[in-house]
């Protein structure tokens, strides 16, 4: 076949021929991690219920050292812990959500979806290539720069200062 | 528009005074999250369905956009793909 002329590795691309070739490709460090299709990724991952608080944070620290291992860096993480799903999904209710925001090359987004779809801890996963009005607004939420968050952070700050002009009137 | 085109398409001035607007454009929003999803039910009607830019009034480029964000929170179990009474 073709396949075994072209620079990349032959399970990238013939998935269900070379299923075994798998453990391969998942193992295969990138030749060079100075890559020109460097970009910004955002994963949410869904994991099942069934697993304790320790097991969950097993899987995402595999997950965190295989964006770290080859060559991605990890920007921003998000654990919404235990959270209930708008539908039932395998049977199943609520879920652990995680988020990863990263740097990595497109073509580690193969490597990093055949692992999810090999994990059976995983009910559901969402990669999504982040363009630069996203990357800008993740950055201002996570400052708290966001409109609605201003509006919300003035509006505690007034309901403090009411709490406390009422102190001390009691006084 | 003339009081004899009021009078033939039956619309009362208060109607023509009410105009729709993308709330996109006035706000400058460039990106709209789907991991928001009090902020994307508000273009979903009761049964979870995306409402149409003639209700809504956003306009075409970011009424995709909001579509592909209410889609990707439907298959994140964000939003409900159908439901019974949302609000």
């Amino acid at each position: 076949m073709a396949a075994d002329t072209t620079p990349f590795p032959r399970g990238l691309f013939c998935l269900e021929n070379t299923l075994h070739d798998v453990d391969k490709v998942l193992s295969l460090q990138p030749q060079n991690t100075i890559s020109m299709n460097t970009k910004t990724y955002e994963t949410v991952i869904i994991l099942t219920p069934v697993l304790s608080e320790q097991q969950m944070q097993e899987a995402v620290a595999g997950y965190r050292g295989l964006i770290t291992d080859n060559g991605g860096e990890i920007v921003h993480e998000e654990n919404w812990g235990l959270t209930k799903l708008a539908y039932p999904i395998d049977k199943k209710g609520t879920g652990f959500y995680h988020l990863f925001e990263y740097k990595a090359d497109s073509q580690f987004i193969k490597t990093l979806e055949i692992a999810f779809r090999r994990d059976e801890r995983l009910m559901r996963y969402l990669t999504v290539k982040l363009d630069k009005w996203a990357i800008e607004f993740n950055q201002k939420k996570r400052n708290g720069e966001l409109h609605g968050q201003k509006m919300e952070a003035a509006a505690k700050a007034a309901a403090k200062k009411k709490v406390e002009m009422e102190d001390e009137d009691d006084e | 528009m003339s009081k004899d085109s009021n009078f033939i398409f039956n619309q009362t001035p208060q109607v023509l005074q009410q105009k729709k607007y993308c709330r996109f454009k006035k706000h400058g929003i460039k990106y709209i999250d789907y991991k928001d999803k009090d902020f994307l039910l508000k273009f979903v009607n009761e049964q979870g369905r995306i409402l149409p830019r003639r209700i809504t009034g956003t306009s075409l480029k970011y009424q995709r956009k909001m579509s592909e964000a209410i889609k990707r929170a439907r298959h994140l179990a964000l939003l409900p793909f159908v439901a019974d009474g949302l609000k």
